[in-house]
């Protein structure tokens, strides 16, 4: 009777412990860090200031002091940590990139308007009279002088050699109007000046001169059957600067295109005005179009991508994870087997057992912060900033900047815990269920 | 192979252990799978059998640039060329812009020039003879629920009607496949008659997006290449022909380097592997020096010491890895399942098994060796002694 019911506590025990861990790990994935900081608060309280917490502390110190001798299995667990969160933090930080650079594009108050149903400025096809007709709706501001700010825009695709592959990749040519400038003035010229209208001149965007050979302001090139000149490059800050820019009356002939367009882009009176704006057109019996703010527009761009990245980094995280609460099973393991005796000597002098499952779960741990410490750091120092481009909606190159913020290194860190937390229980519980009578014998 | 036993037991002296490290080491060939396969993926696009005696023609401008359809008759003429057919990009959405596959107009005898997509006669004179008609690969049939004789509609993009509207209504007459696995992927595409296309649009009417061209020599598509773009030459409407190989290299890599981002995330997980197998052989000979002091004094020599070690070590990367990339396998099936996306075989590829199988064997040498080589420089009175 005696045996079956110790078998029923030992199952409850057993589900008891899987069920506070998943609960641990769930919380440990969507805590704010604020709140895991005040959570080590009561654990520092514990540590000093209870009889028990106490041993704990001295029994963790104790573990702590015999790392370098299991220098081998300990760093197991740091490298295999440090591997899942330095992989985890650059992919997401590579989404993180790209949705920002696009979503800097945009703002509320600016409104982009396509042929309904072209999705992207390279469907869309838009007649002269329509761009007038939208420019001069009351919803758009004005100049001082009294021009609307509005500037109808042609996108073309030209293709340009990159300079790491020497490979044909498609840059984004736009032809822009007049008041572009006014439109978005986050852009500002950085290196020799801007294209002076009604001439075969082109600016260059910083990312396009990075990313593509031969489009140094001062060079020359053949796009479209004829030969530009390169006068000025520019800086924004956004998707912007993968572009090559030039007069949208000039570039619209050389491709063909007459003087039509593919976008107009205005800025409102202000972000109320965009419902009343979008009004105006839907009612408009001449013109079929559709409008968004460029805030959606962008954001929508980078939506299925960015979806996309972080999900694969999730996935390979996870299963990198698996790896690595395995490998860290196995070290922590091998540690509490080689401190046998160790442990076995403290719970003779009088050790409790809940000391020495805190001490390996403490040791596991800081092993883990120091891996996720490690992982976030050399994701840090090799992809903060790294510039990498893809292909946009307009099938040309975005460039973007991986950025790695303290939020994914937090979350990385989170991961390093969550792995820790699982990798340390079961050898923690294992130390403290061992007999101390056999574990004294051991040698 | 007398000693597989001997080398089974001593994985099997702790199982725990041995059963964690075989876990550890499926997880990383589980990712080696897919990503590997993914990125022989991308690194084949285009790289077909069939791939090479076609060419494509676009313009030298731009690839959305729209080319006359009167170079038809020319290009035909170029002697070397055996057929040529052209297509338009519709750029059309089935319900919602996330369900994104490849549109387009093509004209009456576009499936000639793939004879990998295999549809039945029936179907393709339907398609013919149906000014509406619309063909699809099966793969996407199947993902929508498609039957013949349904009718799909599609929001245009690029093209509205002359009416101006941007609903496109197509009647569904034929259903293709494609037999090779590694072109499965190519079953996504919806294809619709261009003479319905062209007389039904508002603009860009007797243009066309680009020309295929089959070749009757493969080894003189260069020549033959710089011959159709010579039809065009200093007109408005200057060509660039290529092969299709080439033509989809260029648009795949445009994607970002696949390649480096998998080999930055294999490396990563390799280093790492490498760390935990050998820190957990290292441990099992540590366990057993004297068990191996005692091999030798029955007479197993220093080199059967070193032997049996390495071949634990292999055995254990073989168990873990083979594992691994047969759950790889199950993954990628069930992912397709489950979203309809389409995966590059892994189980059935023969490239991707022999990738592995080559590090398997290279990773459990590697860590085996530092162990193995202790257990050769055993001295058998010491190591009895327990020093």
């Amino acid at each position: 009777m005696a045996g079956r019911r110790n078998r029923w506590v030992s199952m409850a025990a057993w589900l008891g412990i899987w069920a506070m861990l998943l609960a641990a790990l769930v919380l440990l994935v969507i805590v704010p860090g604020w709140l895991l900081a005040l959570l080590l608060v009561p654990l520092a309280l514990w540590l000093a200031g209870t009889r028990i917490g106490r041993q704990a502390w001295s029994a963790t110190e104790v573990a702590v002091a015999t790392i370098p001798q299991r220098l081998g299995s300990s760093s197991v667990v740091v490298v295999g940590i440090a591997g899942v969160v330095g992989v985890l933090v650059a992919l997401l930080a590579m989404a993180a990139g790209f949705a920002a650079t696009l979503r800097q594009s945009g703002s509320d108050d600016t409104a982009i308007v396509l042929r309904a149903g072209a999705q992207t400025e390279l469907n869309s096809v838009l007649d002269h009279d329509t761009v007038a007709l939208v420019s001069q709706l009351p919803m758009v501001r004005r100049t001082p002088a009294g021009q609307p700010i509005a500037s109808g825009e042609l996108v073309v695709v030209a293709a340009l050699p990159k300079r790491s592959t020497g490979l044909d990749a498609n840059v984004e040519l736009r032809g822009v109007g007049e008041r572009a400038w006014d439109l978005r003035p986050n852009v500002r010229v950085i290196a020799g000046r801007r294209f002076t209208p009604g001439l075969r001149e082109l600016m260059v965007g910083k990312r396009a001169l990075q990313q593509f050979a031969g489009v140094g302001v001062g060079s020359s090139l053949k796009l479209g059957g004829q030969d530009w000149q390169i006068v000025g490059e520019f800086a924004s800050g956004d998707a912007s600067e993968s572009d090559l820019w030039g007069d949208v009356d000039v570039v619209g002939p050389a491709y063909r295109r007459g003087s039509g367009a593919t976008s107009v882009t205005v800025r409102l009176t202000d972000a109320s005005a965009f419902e009343s704006f979008k009004a105006a057109l839907a009612t408009d019996p001449r013109i079929k179009v559709d409008v968004k703010t460029t805030r959606d527009y962008f954001n929508e761009q980078s939506a299925q991508l960015t979806t996309l990245i972080n999900r694969l980094g999730t996935a390979i995280g996870l299963i990198m994870g698996i790896g690595a609460v395995f490998g860290a099973l196995n070290s922590m393991y091998a540690a509490v087997a080689a401190r046998t005796r160790e442990i076995a000597t403290l719970r003779a002098v009088g050790f409790r057992a809940l000391p020495v499952i805190v001490s390996v779960m403490l040791e596991t741990m800081l092993l883990a912060t120091l891996g996720g410490v490690a992982g976030a750091g050399i994701a840090w120092l090799l992809f903060n900033n790294y510039t990498a481009s893809t292909l946009g909606a307009n099938f040309t190159q975005i460039v973007f900047a991986f950025q790695v913020t303290p939020e994914l290194l937090w979350r990385g860190l989170k991961w390093a815990l969550a792995i820790g937390l699982l990798g340390g229980l079961f050898p923690a519980l294992r130390a403290a269920r061992m007999s101390v009578a056999e574990g004294l014998r051991e040698l | 192979m007398k000693y597989l036993q001997l080398v089974w037991a001593a994985l099997l002296r702790r199982k725990t252990r041995t059963l964690f490290t075989l876990l550890s080491i499926g997880a990383a060939f589980l990712l080696f799978g897919l990503l590997d396969a993914v990125r022989s993926d991308f690194a084949r696009a285009g790289a077909t059998v069939n791939g090479v005696n076609r060419l494509v023609t676009i313009s030298k401008i731009t690839f959305t640039m729209q080319l006359p359809k009167s170079l038809l008759e020319r290009i035909r003429a170029v002697p070397g060329v055996a057929d040529v057919t052209y297509a338009n990009w519709f750029g059309g959405i089935y319900q919602d812009p996330k369900n994104f596959f490849p549109t387009e107009a093509v004209s009456p005898n576009f499936l000639d020039a793939y004879p990998e997509w295999r549809m039945s006669a029936e179907q393709r004179a339907a398609f013919r003879n149906t000014r509406t008609g619309a063909v699809v690969g099966a793969r996407l049939a199947k993902q929508f629920g498609w039957k013949l004789g349904d009718r799909i509609p599609l929001q245009g993009t690029i093209f509205p009607q002359k009416d101006g509207s941007n609903t496109w209504i197509f009647d569904l007459v034929g259903i293709y496949t494609v037999d090779d696995p590694k072109l499965k992927a190519q079953e996504n595409a919806l294809l619709f008659n261009w003479d319905y296309f062209d007389e039904a649009r508002q603009f860009g009417n007797g243009s066309v997006g680009w020309y295929v061209e089959r070749v009757t020599d493969p080894a003189r598509a260069d020549a033959i290449a710089q011959q159709i773009d010579a039809l065009s030459a200093n007109s408005d409407h200057e060509t660039k022909t290529q092969s299709e190989h080439a033509f989809q290299l260029a648009f795949v890599s445009q994607f970002g380097d696949i390649g480096l981002i998998v080999g930055a995330i294999m490396a990563a997980v390799f280093f790492t592997l490498v760390l935990l197998t050998g820190n957990t052989m290292a441990q099992a000979v540590r366990e057993r020096i004297p068990e191996l002091a005692i091999l030798k004094t029955i007479g197993f020599t220093s080199g059967s010491v070193l032997g049996l070690l390495l071949a634990e070590s292999v055995l254990l990367l073989l168990l873990g890895g083979v594992i691994g990339v047969l759950i790889a396998g199950s993954v990628a099936t069930t992912l397709e399942a489950a979203t309809g996306a389409v995966f590059p075989p892994i189980v059935g590829s023969a490239a991707i098994w022999a990738r592995a199988l080559a590090l398997m064997l290279l990773i459990g040498l590697v860590v085996g060796a530092l162990p193995a080589y202790r257990g050769l420089r055993l001295r058998i009175v010491d190591a009895l002694a327990g020093r």
